[in-house]
Protein backbone atom coordinates (compact mmCIF):
# COMPACT_ATOMS: atom_id res chain seq x y z
CA UNK A 1 0.00 0.00 0.00
CA UNK A 2 1.41 3.59 -0.31
CA UNK A 3 1.20 6.09 2.65
CA UNK A 4 -1.29 8.73 2.97
CA UNK A 5 -0.04 12.70 2.10
CA UNK A 6 1.56 14.49 4.33
CA UNK A 7 3.96 18.04 4.05
CA UNK A 8 7.89 17.01 4.15
CA UNK A 9 9.99 19.00 6.44
CA UNK A 10 14.16 18.94 6.02
CA UNK A 11 15.59 19.51 9.28
CA UNK A 12 18.66 21.08 8.69
CA UNK A 13 19.94 21.45 12.48
CA UNK A 14 18.43 19.97 15.59
CA UNK A 15 17.26 23.41 16.47
CA UNK A 16 14.80 23.62 13.10
CA UNK A 17 14.01 19.85 14.51
CA UNK A 18 12.66 20.86 17.35
CA UNK A 19 11.36 24.01 16.73
CA UNK A 20 9.20 22.10 13.60
CA UNK A 21 8.23 19.12 16.20
CA UNK A 22 6.82 22.07 18.23
CA UNK A 23 4.60 24.03 15.84
CA UNK A 24 3.24 21.26 15.08
CA UNK A 25 3.06 19.75 18.16
CA UNK A 26 1.36 16.16 17.77
CA UNK A 27 0.71 16.15 14.08
CA UNK A 28 4.62 15.71 13.31
CA UNK A 29 6.67 12.66 13.41
CA UNK A 30 10.51 12.42 12.79
CA UNK A 31 11.72 10.56 10.15
CA UNK A 32 15.21 9.00 11.16
CA UNK A 33 15.86 5.97 8.96
CA UNK A 34 12.32 4.93 8.06
CA UNK A 35 13.29 1.13 8.50
CA UNK A 36 10.38 0.79 10.88
CA UNK A 37 8.14 4.35 10.33
CA UNK A 38 8.27 3.60 6.41
CA UNK A 39 6.02 0.23 6.69
CA UNK A 40 4.04 1.67 9.14
CA UNK A 41 3.02 4.56 7.00
CA UNK A 42 2.69 2.05 3.67
CA UNK A 43 0.66 -0.20 5.50
CA UNK A 44 -1.08 2.53 6.96
CA UNK A 45 -1.09 1.08 10.83
CA UNK A 46 0.26 5.00 10.90
CA UNK A 47 -0.53 8.41 9.36
CA UNK A 48 1.46 11.49 9.46
CA UNK A 49 0.45 15.21 8.78
CA UNK A 50 3.87 16.64 9.31
CA UNK A 51 7.47 14.67 8.58
CA UNK A 52 10.25 16.09 9.97
CA UNK A 53 13.21 14.97 8.28
CA UNK A 54 16.89 14.69 10.33
CA UNK A 55 18.84 13.00 8.03
CA UNK A 56 20.72 16.11 7.19
CA UNK A 57 20.95 17.41 10.41
CA UNK A 58 25.50 17.16 11.44
CA UNK A 59 25.10 17.27 15.25
CA UNK A 60 23.34 14.36 15.46
CA UNK A 61 25.71 12.14 14.21
CA UNK A 62 28.72 10.87 14.96
CA UNK A 63 30.57 8.23 18.03
CA UNK A 64 33.10 10.03 20.47
CA UNK A 65 34.16 8.42 23.36
CA UNK A 66 34.36 10.04 26.48
CA UNK A 67 35.28 7.95 29.05
CA UNK A 68 32.03 6.26 27.76
CA UNK A 69 30.61 6.50 24.32
CA UNK A 70 28.22 9.26 22.95
CA UNK A 71 26.85 8.32 19.98
CA UNK A 72 24.59 10.36 17.98
CA UNK A 73 20.47 9.32 17.25
CA UNK A 74 21.01 9.40 13.71
CA UNK A 75 23.52 7.31 13.73
CA UNK A 76 23.21 4.06 11.63
CA UNK A 77 23.31 1.04 12.49
CA UNK A 78 26.18 -0.19 10.06
CA UNK A 79 28.47 2.73 11.01
CA UNK A 80 27.94 1.32 14.55
CA UNK A 81 28.50 -2.02 13.73
CA UNK A 82 32.14 -1.28 11.55
CA UNK A 83 33.05 1.26 14.16
CA UNK A 84 36.07 0.78 16.35
CA UNK A 85 35.74 2.99 18.63
CA UNK A 86 32.06 1.08 19.69
CA UNK A 87 33.92 -2.25 19.63
CA UNK A 88 36.73 -1.54 22.05
CA UNK A 89 33.95 0.63 24.77
CA UNK A 90 30.94 -1.40 23.81
CA UNK A 91 31.69 -4.78 22.88
CA UNK A 92 28.15 -5.55 23.38
CA UNK A 93 26.33 -3.05 21.39
CA UNK A 94 29.14 -4.29 18.59
CA UNK A 95 27.39 -7.87 19.08
CA UNK A 96 23.78 -6.72 18.95
CA UNK A 97 23.45 -4.28 16.01
CA UNK A 98 25.05 -7.40 13.91
CA UNK A 99 21.79 -9.18 14.77
CA UNK A 100 19.70 -6.23 13.45
CA UNK A 101 17.66 -7.22 9.55
CA UNK A 102 19.70 -7.42 7.12
CA UNK A 103 22.91 -5.26 5.50
CA UNK A 104 20.42 -2.91 3.69
CA UNK A 105 18.63 -2.16 6.87
CA UNK A 106 21.35 -1.45 8.38
CA UNK A 107 22.73 0.79 6.22
CA UNK A 108 19.81 3.28 7.02
CA UNK A 109 18.41 2.63 10.32
CA UNK A 110 19.67 4.56 13.15
CA UNK A 111 20.20 4.17 16.77
CA UNK A 112 18.16 6.88 17.62
CA UNK A 113 15.42 5.54 15.80
CA UNK A 114 15.79 2.06 16.95
CA UNK A 115 15.45 3.27 21.04
CA UNK A 116 12.48 5.64 19.64
CA UNK A 117 10.28 3.13 18.39
CA UNK A 118 10.89 0.57 21.35
CA UNK A 119 10.06 -2.79 19.56
CA UNK A 120 9.97 -5.43 22.67
CA UNK A 121 12.00 -7.74 20.20
CA UNK A 122 14.68 -5.29 18.89
CA UNK A 123 17.90 -5.48 20.23
CA UNK A 124 18.74 -2.16 20.75
CA UNK A 125 16.29 -1.33 23.76
CA UNK A 126 17.57 -4.58 25.23
CA UNK A 127 21.27 -3.86 24.99
CA UNK A 128 20.62 0.18 26.77
CA UNK A 129 19.14 -1.35 29.07
CA UNK A 130 22.11 -3.92 30.00
CA UNK A 131 24.04 -1.76 29.72
CA UNK A 132 22.38 0.84 31.71
CA UNK A 133 23.11 3.73 29.28
CA UNK A 134 20.87 6.87 29.00
CA UNK A 135 19.61 9.00 26.42
CA UNK A 136 19.52 12.66 25.56
CA UNK A 137 16.45 14.32 24.94
CA UNK A 138 15.62 18.04 23.38
CA UNK A 139 12.49 19.83 22.80
CA UNK A 140 11.85 23.53 22.04
CA UNK A 141 12.35 24.30 26.17
CA UNK A 142 15.32 22.27 27.02
CA UNK A 143 17.05 18.87 27.21
CA UNK A 144 17.13 16.20 29.91
CA UNK A 145 18.55 12.59 29.95
CA UNK A 146 16.34 9.54 30.43
CA UNK A 147 17.65 6.35 32.22
CA UNK A 148 17.40 3.35 30.21
CA UNK A 149 15.09 2.33 32.76
CA UNK A 150 12.67 5.09 32.41
CA UNK A 151 12.52 5.40 28.61
CA UNK A 152 10.61 2.27 27.74
CA UNK A 153 6.94 2.40 29.23
CA UNK A 154 5.20 -0.12 26.63
CA UNK A 155 4.86 -2.12 23.88
CA UNK A 156 6.48 0.40 21.15
CA UNK A 157 6.00 3.00 23.84
CA UNK A 158 8.53 5.12 24.99
CA UNK A 159 8.53 8.32 28.01
CA UNK A 160 9.05 10.45 24.92
CA UNK A 161 6.62 13.57 24.77
CA UNK A 162 5.53 13.89 20.85
CA UNK A 163 7.66 16.84 20.90
CA UNK A 164 10.81 15.68 22.02
CA UNK A 165 13.87 14.88 19.93
CA UNK A 166 16.29 11.90 20.83
CA UNK A 167 19.52 13.29 20.21
CA UNK A 168 22.38 10.98 21.51
CA UNK A 169 22.73 7.75 23.09
CA UNK A 170 25.19 7.76 26.18
CA UNK A 171 26.90 4.75 27.56
CA UNK A 172 28.85 4.09 30.94
CA UNK A 173 32.66 3.24 30.79
CA UNK A 174 32.74 -0.08 29.59
CA UNK A 175 34.34 -2.29 32.80
CA UNK A 176 37.66 -3.84 31.48
CA UNK A 177 37.73 -7.59 31.20
CA UNK A 178 33.57 -8.11 31.56
CA UNK A 179 32.52 -10.74 29.31
CA UNK A 180 29.30 -10.13 27.15
CA UNK A 181 27.36 -12.37 25.06
CA UNK A 182 24.18 -11.89 22.80
CA UNK A 183 21.89 -15.22 22.51
CA UNK A 184 19.42 -15.14 19.95
CA UNK A 185 16.85 -17.37 17.67
CA UNK A 186 15.50 -16.84 14.83
CA UNK A 187 13.82 -19.07 12.33
CA UNK A 188 15.62 -17.31 9.22
CA UNK A 189 18.85 -15.30 9.89
CA UNK A 190 18.50 -11.18 10.10
CA UNK A 191 14.52 -11.71 11.28
CA UNK A 192 13.45 -10.27 14.40
CA UNK A 193 14.13 -12.99 17.24
CA UNK A 194 11.93 -15.00 18.60
CA UNK A 195 13.40 -14.37 21.91
CA UNK A 196 16.81 -13.20 22.69
CA UNK A 197 19.55 -12.79 26.06
CA UNK A 198 22.04 -10.41 26.14
CA UNK A 199 24.43 -10.70 30.00
CA UNK A 200 27.73 -8.94 30.46
CA UNK A 201 29.11 -10.47 33.51
CA UNK A 202 32.26 -9.15 35.77
CA UNK A 203 34.26 -10.62 37.99
CA UNK A 204 36.10 -9.70 41.25
CA UNK A 205 39.88 -10.26 42.22
CA UNK A 206 38.62 -13.53 44.17
CA UNK A 207 36.92 -14.66 40.95
CA UNK A 208 33.53 -14.43 41.87
CA UNK A 209 30.83 -12.63 40.37
CA UNK A 210 30.31 -9.11 40.84
CA UNK A 211 28.12 -7.76 38.55
CA UNK A 212 25.84 -9.37 36.21
CA UNK A 213 23.82 -7.75 33.88
CA UNK A 214 20.94 -10.24 32.06
CA UNK A 215 18.31 -8.21 29.21
CA UNK A 216 15.77 -10.21 27.45
CA UNK A 217 14.14 -9.87 24.56
CA UNK A 218 11.06 -10.42 22.69
CA UNK A 219 9.29 -11.67 26.03
CA UNK A 220 7.10 -8.76 27.36
CA UNK A 221 5.57 -5.58 26.12
CA UNK A 222 9.21 -3.54 26.71
CA UNK A 223 12.66 -5.69 26.71
CA UNK A 224 13.38 -6.36 30.37
CA UNK A 225 16.33 -6.43 32.83
CA UNK A 226 15.91 -9.99 34.94
CA UNK A 227 16.61 -8.21 37.91
CA UNK A 228 15.85 -11.05 40.54
CA UNK A 229 18.24 -13.45 38.41
CA UNK A 230 21.06 -11.03 38.09
CA UNK A 231 21.17 -10.93 42.00
CA UNK A 232 20.91 -14.60 42.27
CA UNK A 233 24.87 -14.87 40.57
CA UNK A 234 26.28 -12.40 42.81
CA UNK A 235 29.48 -13.65 44.81
CA UNK A 236 28.93 -16.73 42.80
CA UNK A 237 31.84 -18.73 41.32
CA UNK A 238 31.37 -19.50 37.44
CA UNK A 239 29.92 -22.73 37.11
CA UNK A 240 27.38 -24.67 34.71
CA UNK A 241 25.76 -25.19 37.25
CA UNK A 242 24.99 -21.77 38.11
CA UNK A 243 24.28 -20.48 34.89
CA UNK A 244 21.53 -23.29 34.44
CA UNK A 245 19.72 -22.35 37.63
CA UNK A 246 19.93 -18.62 37.43
CA UNK A 247 18.67 -19.31 33.51
CA UNK A 248 15.35 -20.97 35.16
CA UNK A 249 15.04 -18.48 37.59
CA UNK A 250 15.40 -15.12 35.09
CA UNK A 251 12.37 -16.89 33.09
CA UNK A 252 10.48 -17.34 36.47
CA UNK A 253 8.08 -14.22 36.54
CA UNK A 254 7.77 -13.71 33.00
CA UNK A 255 4.40 -14.28 30.68
CA UNK A 256 6.23 -14.00 26.88
CA UNK A 257 3.51 -13.68 24.16
CA UNK A 258 2.09 -16.81 22.14
CA UNK A 259 2.27 -16.29 17.98
CA UNK A 260 2.43 -17.99 15.16
CA UNK A 261 6.14 -18.40 15.95
CA UNK A 262 5.81 -19.58 19.19
CA UNK A 263 3.75 -20.30 22.40
CA UNK A 264 4.18 -18.71 25.55
CA UNK A 265 5.29 -21.67 27.22
CA UNK A 266 8.19 -22.62 24.44
CA UNK A 267 9.17 -18.83 24.54
CA UNK A 268 10.03 -19.23 27.93
CA UNK A 269 11.92 -22.62 27.74
CA UNK A 270 13.59 -21.13 24.91
CA UNK A 271 14.39 -17.88 26.41
CA UNK A 272 15.78 -19.63 29.66
CA UNK A 273 18.04 -21.74 27.09
CA UNK A 274 19.57 -18.73 25.53
CA UNK A 275 20.60 -17.13 29.07
CA UNK A 276 22.14 -20.39 30.14
CA UNK A 277 24.41 -20.28 26.87
CA UNK A 278 24.92 -16.32 26.86
CA UNK A 279 26.02 -16.51 30.15
CA UNK A 280 28.40 -19.28 29.76
CA UNK A 281 29.85 -17.15 26.70
CA UNK A 282 29.83 -14.21 28.75
CA UNK A 283 32.03 -16.68 31.35
CA UNK A 284 33.91 -17.34 28.88
CA UNK A 285 34.76 -14.03 27.10
CA UNK A 286 35.83 -12.32 31.35
CA UNK A 287 39.26 -10.84 30.37
CA UNK A 288 39.29 -11.42 27.45
CA UNK A 289 39.77 -8.11 24.93
CA UNK A 290 36.81 -6.53 23.75
CA UNK B 1 0.18 18.00 -0.38
CA UNK B 2 2.91 20.21 -2.88
CA UNK B 3 5.24 18.35 -4.79
CA UNK B 4 8.83 19.01 -4.74
CA UNK B 5 11.73 18.93 -7.03
CA UNK B 6 13.94 16.21 -6.82
CA UNK B 7 17.63 15.46 -8.43
CA UNK B 8 19.65 12.37 -8.21
CA UNK B 9 22.24 10.75 -10.42
CA UNK B 10 20.96 7.37 -11.72
CA UNK B 11 23.43 4.99 -13.52
CA UNK B 12 25.86 7.82 -14.26
CA UNK B 13 22.54 10.41 -15.76
CA UNK B 14 21.50 13.42 -14.05
CA UNK B 15 17.85 13.12 -14.08
CA UNK B 16 15.13 15.14 -12.39
CA UNK B 17 11.32 15.04 -11.24
CA UNK B 18 8.29 16.80 -9.47
CA UNK B 19 7.05 14.57 -7.10
CA UNK B 20 4.33 14.22 -3.95
CA UNK B 21 6.36 14.05 -0.80
CA UNK B 22 4.72 10.58 0.20
CA UNK B 23 5.90 9.00 -3.15
CA UNK B 24 8.41 6.02 -2.29
CA UNK B 25 12.36 5.73 -4.25
CA UNK B 26 11.29 2.73 -5.97
CA UNK B 27 7.67 4.35 -7.37
CA UNK B 28 10.03 7.57 -8.35
CA UNK B 29 12.44 5.25 -10.05
CA UNK B 30 10.13 3.08 -11.61
CA UNK B 31 7.01 5.47 -12.64
CA UNK B 32 8.96 9.16 -12.57
CA UNK B 33 12.16 7.53 -13.97
CA UNK B 34 10.71 4.90 -16.11
CA UNK B 35 13.17 2.77 -15.12
CA UNK B 36 11.10 -0.26 -14.24
CA UNK B 37 14.08 -2.97 -13.93
CA UNK B 38 13.84 -2.20 -10.39
CA UNK B 39 10.97 -4.26 -8.87
CA UNK B 40 8.56 -3.78 -5.88
CA UNK B 41 6.84 -6.23 -4.11
CA UNK B 42 6.12 -6.26 -0.85
CA UNK B 43 6.31 -2.31 -0.25
CA UNK B 44 7.33 -2.55 3.42
CA UNK B 45 11.01 -3.72 3.80
CA UNK B 46 11.02 -7.47 3.95
CA UNK B 47 11.21 -8.89 0.36
CA UNK B 48 14.17 -7.11 -0.96
CA UNK B 49 13.25 -6.88 -4.84
CA UNK B 50 13.59 -3.08 -4.55
CA UNK B 51 16.92 -3.06 -3.46
CA UNK B 52 18.93 -0.58 -5.31
CA UNK B 53 22.48 0.86 -4.14
CA UNK B 54 22.09 4.76 -2.80
CA UNK B 55 25.72 6.20 -2.68
CA UNK B 56 27.28 2.84 -2.86
CA UNK B 57 25.43 1.45 -0.12
CA UNK B 58 22.39 -1.20 -1.07
CA UNK B 59 19.06 -0.05 0.29
CA UNK B 60 15.09 -0.57 0.29
CA UNK B 61 14.29 1.85 -1.99
CA UNK B 62 10.13 1.06 -1.00
CA UNK B 63 11.37 2.37 2.56
CA UNK B 64 12.79 5.56 1.32
CA UNK B 65 10.42 8.82 0.01
CA UNK B 66 12.07 10.02 -3.30
CA UNK B 67 12.76 13.65 -1.62
CA UNK B 68 14.76 12.34 0.50
CA UNK B 69 17.44 10.80 -2.35
CA UNK B 70 17.76 14.39 -3.14
CA UNK B 71 21.30 14.66 -4.54
CA UNK B 72 21.95 11.23 -4.45
CA UNK B 73 23.62 8.64 -6.36
CA UNK B 74 22.24 6.03 -7.26
CA UNK B 75 22.82 2.50 -9.21
CA UNK B 76 19.52 0.24 -9.76
CA UNK B 77 19.42 -2.92 -12.42
CA UNK B 78 19.74 -0.94 -15.58
CA UNK B 79 23.53 -0.07 -14.81
CA UNK B 80 25.15 -3.32 -14.19
CA UNK B 81 26.09 -3.95 -17.96
CA UNK B 82 28.53 -1.41 -19.65
CA UNK B 83 27.78 1.14 -22.35
CA UNK B 84 28.36 -1.33 -24.87
CA UNK B 85 25.97 -3.90 -23.55
CA UNK B 86 28.48 -5.88 -21.91
CA UNK B 87 27.17 -7.82 -19.73
CA UNK B 88 28.38 -7.29 -15.93
CA UNK B 89 30.60 -10.73 -14.00
CA UNK B 90 27.35 -10.73 -11.59
CA UNK B 91 24.78 -11.25 -14.70
CA UNK B 92 27.36 -13.40 -16.53
CA UNK B 93 27.40 -15.86 -13.40
CA UNK B 94 23.68 -15.50 -12.70
CA UNK B 95 22.72 -16.40 -16.66
CA UNK B 96 25.54 -19.25 -16.22
CA UNK B 97 24.30 -20.57 -12.75
CA UNK B 98 20.89 -20.36 -13.81
CA UNK B 99 20.01 -18.09 -11.10
CA UNK B 100 16.50 -17.04 -11.95
CA UNK B 101 13.84 -18.63 -13.21
CA UNK B 102 10.88 -15.85 -13.64
CA UNK B 103 13.40 -13.09 -12.97
CA UNK B 104 10.91 -10.97 -10.13
CA UNK B 105 13.53 -10.89 -7.43
CA UNK B 106 16.76 -10.99 -9.36
CA UNK B 107 16.99 -7.41 -9.71
CA UNK B 108 17.39 -7.24 -5.58
CA UNK B 109 19.15 -9.73 -5.32
CA UNK B 110 21.71 -8.18 -7.72
CA UNK B 111 21.87 -5.14 -6.19
CA UNK B 112 22.18 -6.67 -3.02
CA UNK B 113 25.00 -9.27 -4.59
CA UNK B 114 27.10 -6.43 -6.04
CA UNK B 115 27.30 -4.34 -2.83
CA UNK B 116 28.69 -7.56 -1.51
CA UNK B 117 31.15 -7.65 -4.59
CA UNK B 118 32.68 -4.13 -3.75
CA UNK B 119 33.56 -5.92 -0.17
CA UNK B 120 35.68 -8.84 -1.11
CA UNK B 121 34.99 -12.49 -1.50
CA UNK B 122 32.48 -14.04 1.29
CA UNK B 123 32.31 -17.68 2.76
CA UNK B 124 29.14 -19.68 1.31
CA UNK B 125 28.00 -19.95 4.61
CA UNK B 126 28.39 -15.79 5.17
CA UNK B 127 27.12 -15.14 1.73
CA UNK B 128 24.04 -17.31 2.64
CA UNK B 129 23.34 -15.03 5.34
CA UNK B 130 23.66 -11.80 3.35
CA UNK B 131 21.15 -12.98 0.84
CA UNK B 132 18.99 -13.87 3.63
CA UNK B 133 17.18 -10.23 3.49
CA UNK B 134 16.03 -11.28 0.30
CA UNK B 135 12.55 -13.55 -1.18
CA UNK B 136 12.59 -15.77 -4.08
CA UNK B 137 9.66 -18.08 -4.89
CA UNK B 138 11.06 -19.48 -7.36
CA UNK B 139 15.05 -21.17 -7.45
CA UNK B 140 15.15 -22.44 -3.90
CA UNK B 141 18.27 -20.18 -3.54
CA UNK B 142 20.80 -22.62 -3.81
CA UNK B 143 21.78 -21.51 -8.26
CA UNK B 144 21.41 -17.94 -6.24
CA UNK B 145 24.11 -18.83 -4.18
CA UNK B 146 25.92 -20.43 -6.71
CA UNK B 147 25.65 -17.95 -9.17
CA UNK B 148 27.04 -14.95 -6.47
CA UNK B 149 30.09 -17.58 -5.00
CA UNK B 150 31.10 -17.79 -8.61
CA UNK B 151 31.23 -14.13 -9.28
CA UNK B 152 33.24 -13.44 -6.30
CA UNK B 153 35.94 -15.44 -8.53
CA UNK B 154 34.74 -13.07 -11.86
CA UNK B 155 36.67 -9.61 -12.44
CA UNK B 156 34.90 -6.18 -12.16
CA UNK B 157 33.77 -4.57 -15.86
CA UNK B 158 35.65 -1.41 -14.13
CA UNK B 159 38.83 -3.73 -13.85
CA UNK B 160 38.57 -5.58 -16.93
CA UNK B 161 38.38 -2.14 -18.84
CA UNK B 162 41.46 -0.89 -16.77
CA UNK B 163 43.38 -4.30 -17.87
CA UNK B 164 42.06 -3.70 -21.28
CA UNK B 165 43.77 0.02 -21.20
CA UNK B 166 46.98 -1.28 -20.05
CA UNK B 167 46.86 -3.97 -22.82
CA UNK B 168 46.22 -0.92 -25.17
CA UNK B 169 49.12 1.43 -23.13
CA UNK B 170 51.58 -1.28 -23.74
CA UNK B 171 51.11 -2.17 -27.74
C1 LIG C 1 12.92 -6.22 7.09
C2 LIG C 1 13.26 -5.54 8.38
C3 LIG C 1 13.86 -6.29 9.39
C4 LIG C 1 14.20 -5.69 10.59
N1 LIG C 1 14.77 -6.45 11.55
C5 LIG C 1 15.09 -5.90 12.72
C6 LIG C 1 15.69 -6.69 13.75
O1 LIG C 1 15.95 -7.88 13.58
N2 LIG C 1 15.98 -6.05 14.92
C7 LIG C 1 15.72 -4.72 15.13
O2 LIG C 1 16.01 -4.22 16.20
N3 LIG C 1 15.15 -3.97 14.19
C8 LIG C 1 14.84 -4.52 12.99
N4 LIG C 1 14.26 -3.73 12.04
C9 LIG C 1 13.95 -2.31 12.35
C10 LIG C 1 15.19 -1.42 12.20
O3 LIG C 1 16.10 -1.68 13.21
C11 LIG C 1 14.84 0.06 12.27
O4 LIG C 1 15.93 0.70 11.70
C12 LIG C 1 14.66 0.66 13.63
O5 LIG C 1 13.71 -0.04 14.38
C13 LIG C 1 14.15 2.08 13.52
O6 LIG C 1 15.18 2.95 13.24
P1 LIG C 1 15.01 4.03 12.10
O7 LIG C 1 16.16 4.95 12.19
O8 LIG C 1 14.79 3.35 10.81
O9 LIG C 1 13.71 4.82 12.60
P2 LIG C 1 12.43 5.36 11.84
O10 LIG C 1 11.74 4.25 11.12
O11 LIG C 1 12.80 6.56 11.06
O12 LIG C 1 11.58 5.82 13.08
C14 LIG C 1 11.00 4.87 13.98
C15 LIG C 1 10.20 5.63 15.04
O13 LIG C 1 11.07 6.37 15.90
C16 LIG C 1 10.81 7.77 15.82
N5 LIG C 1 12.13 8.42 15.82
C17 LIG C 1 13.18 8.12 15.00
N6 LIG C 1 14.25 8.84 15.35
C18 LIG C 1 13.88 9.63 16.39
C19 LIG C 1 14.56 10.60 17.18
N7 LIG C 1 15.85 10.89 16.99
N8 LIG C 1 13.87 11.21 18.18
C20 LIG C 1 12.56 10.90 18.40
N9 LIG C 1 11.87 9.99 17.69
C21 LIG C 1 12.52 9.36 16.69
C22 LIG C 1 10.02 7.97 14.56
O14 LIG C 1 9.19 9.10 14.64
C23 LIG C 1 9.24 6.68 14.47
O15 LIG C 1 8.13 6.73 15.30
C24 LIG C 1 13.92 -4.30 10.80
C25 LIG C 1 13.32 -3.55 9.80
C26 LIG C 1 12.98 -4.14 8.59
C27 LIG C 1 12.33 -3.32 7.53
S1 LIG D 1 9.35 -4.03 -2.11
FE1 LIG D 1 10.92 -3.16 -0.94
S2 LIG D 1 11.52 -4.79 0.33
FE2 LIG D 1 9.78 -5.61 -0.69
S1 LIG E 1 13.26 -16.21 -9.82
FE1 LIG E 1 11.16 -16.01 -9.45
S2 LIG E 1 11.13 -15.04 -7.51
FE2 LIG E 1 13.19 -15.49 -7.77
Amino acid sequence: MKPSAFEYHLAVSTDEAVGLLAEHDGDAKVIAGGQSLVPLLALRLARVDHLVDINKVPDLQGITANGGLRIGAMTRHREAERSALVRRHAPLLADALTYIGHAAIRNRGTLGGSLAHADPAAELPATLLALDGQVEVRNSRGTRTVAAADLFTGFLTTSLEPDELLTAISLPAWRAGSGWSVQEFARRSGDFAISGAMTVLSTGADGRIDDARIALIGVAPTAVRASAAEQALIGGAPSEELWASVAEAAVADIEPPSDLHGSSAYRKKLTSTLVRRSLAESASRIGAAA
Amino acid sequence: MSRRPVHVKINGVEREGYVEPRKTLVDFIREDLELTGTHVGCEHGVCGACTVLLDGEAVRSCLMFAVQAEGCEIRTIEGMAGPDGQLHPLQEAFRDNHSFQCGFCTPGFMMTAAALLEEGPLSEEDLRHELSGNLCRCTGYQSIVAGVMDAFGRSTPAAGQAADAATEAAR
